[in-house]
């Protein structure tokens, strides 16, 4: 798995000057070296965890944190540094003391072409208790897949409220992946 | 929820991109320094002889050695906060000031004659040290947690650590100006139990308020 830092770097750049589809492009190319990465740990420390969780726990916190990348720096550190954090942060969760060197962050193991996307029923079921109006734009954004825009016309609401809710949905995915979902 | 579906909302969230974390640092440091300095001014106000003593070595020592912990931790937090951030540099800049501190008190202990050593060590207020500067940074230290929140550090208590290395120094500079024990032995003894106990203050909170 090569980590192809200059046009993920490019990607954020420009997902940082408001191009919407280049920051969603980023996301998508960093899945394949974050799953490559988790599933390469937990091969090697027992599969207590489901490695596709620390993947998304990963991606919900260089979202959430992306203000701290410095453009003008180069992101695989940056991306590293993240990754080995939601992942011990993952496994100590689990009950498991881990050592990983920064360096095996780069040669894990081969990226295998099977997808390995599942639905987390413990989100869903965080997702059920939101608030109507964010559990709404959550369904309609992420699940049927309409835009800022389609969402608010659906739900007869601003495009700004439907920015609000969406931007405190994921804030309260976040908390809940932190804590170790219920 | 899977993962195809978690980037879609991801990427359609493009509210919350959080200001420069420097500048909000700065802001931070700003806020808390005011809201010190004007207890300070409330309640200990400089000393009465600060002109003459302004012109002594021993006096200014305490300004120096304070803003150059500040600084170099002040540089160290900018770098905690950033995942992947080489921070090596600043960690030996935070050696500066303790290493400073150490030549003058082997200054003092060279210039003073031994019957003085213990007596400006204890100085006259050791007592209200301890407490002021605790207090001053108490402002500083809660301003720049707040701020740190908006970062990432992957060590969280060792931000807090440093967070309150700044604050404790910046406090100590502050009550610099109302005390009268200018000894670096006073210096090392009280200005540093001081300022380790807002450090560890920092470290404490930093690993209850800093995790993400």
């Amino acid at each position: 798995m090569k980590w192809d830092e200059a046009e993920w770097a490019a990607l954020m750049r420009a997902g940082n000057a408001g191009d919407a589809a280049a920051y969603e492009q980023f996301l998508r190319a960093i899945l394949p070296a974050l799953r490559s990465f988790a599933r390469g740990t937990v091969a090697r420390t027992g599969p207590n965890v489901e490695a596709e969780d620390i993947v998304q726990e990963t991606l919900v916190a260089i979202h959430l944190k992306r203000h701290t990348w410095i453009e003008s720096e180069p992101i695989g550190p940056w991306m590293r540094a993240i990754a080995r954090h939601k992942l011990i942060d993952a496994l100590r969760r689990h009950g498991r003391h881990v050592r990983i060197p920064v360096e095996e962050l780069e040669d894990v193991l081969p990226a295998e072409e099977t997808t390995t996307d599942y639905p987390r029923r413990d989100l869903e079921r965080h997702l059920d208790r939101l608030p109507a109006r964010q559990r709404g734009v959550v369904q309609a954004i992420a699940l049927d897949g309409r835009s800022i825009r389609e969402t608010a016309e659906a739900l007869k609401i601003s495009e700004g409220a439907v920015r609000v809710a969406l931007h405190r949905a994921v804030a309260a995915l976040a908390a809940v992946m932190r804590l170790g979902a219920t | 929820m899977s993962t195809e579906q978690l980037i879609r909302m991801l990427a359609a969230d493009r509210t919350g991109r959080a200001a420069a974390l420097g500048a909000r640092l700065a802001a931070a440091l700003a806020v808390g320094l005011a809201v010190a300095a004007g207890l300070f001014w409330l309640t200990l106000g400089p000393r009465p002889d600060i002109a003459s003593a302004a012109g002594t070595l021993r006096f200014l020592f305490k300004f120096v050695v304070t803003l150059v912990v500040a600084v170099a931790a002040g540089g160290l937090v900018l770098r905690l906060v950033r995942p992947g951030a080489d921070a090596g540099a600043w960690l030996v800049a935070l050696l500066v000031g303790p290493v400073l501190l150490a030549v003058a008190v082997v200054l003092e202990l060279l210039s003073v004659p031994q019957s003085a050593w213990w007596p400006r060590l204890v100085g006259a207020n050791s007592y209200l040290c301890l407490v002021s500067i605790p207090l001053l940074a108490a402002p500083v230290l809660a301003a720049l947690l707040v701020a740190l929140r908006e970062g990432a550090p992957t060590r969280p208590a060792v931000a807090g650590a440093i967070a309150g290395a700044l604050a404790g120094s910046l406090g100590a500079a502050l009550y610099a100006a109302h005390c009268v024990d200018d000894s670096p032995l006073f210096v090392a003894t009280w200005y540093g139990i001081a300022i380790a106990l807002v450090t560890a203050i920092g470290a404490l909170a930093g690993a209850r308020l800093l995790r993400w």
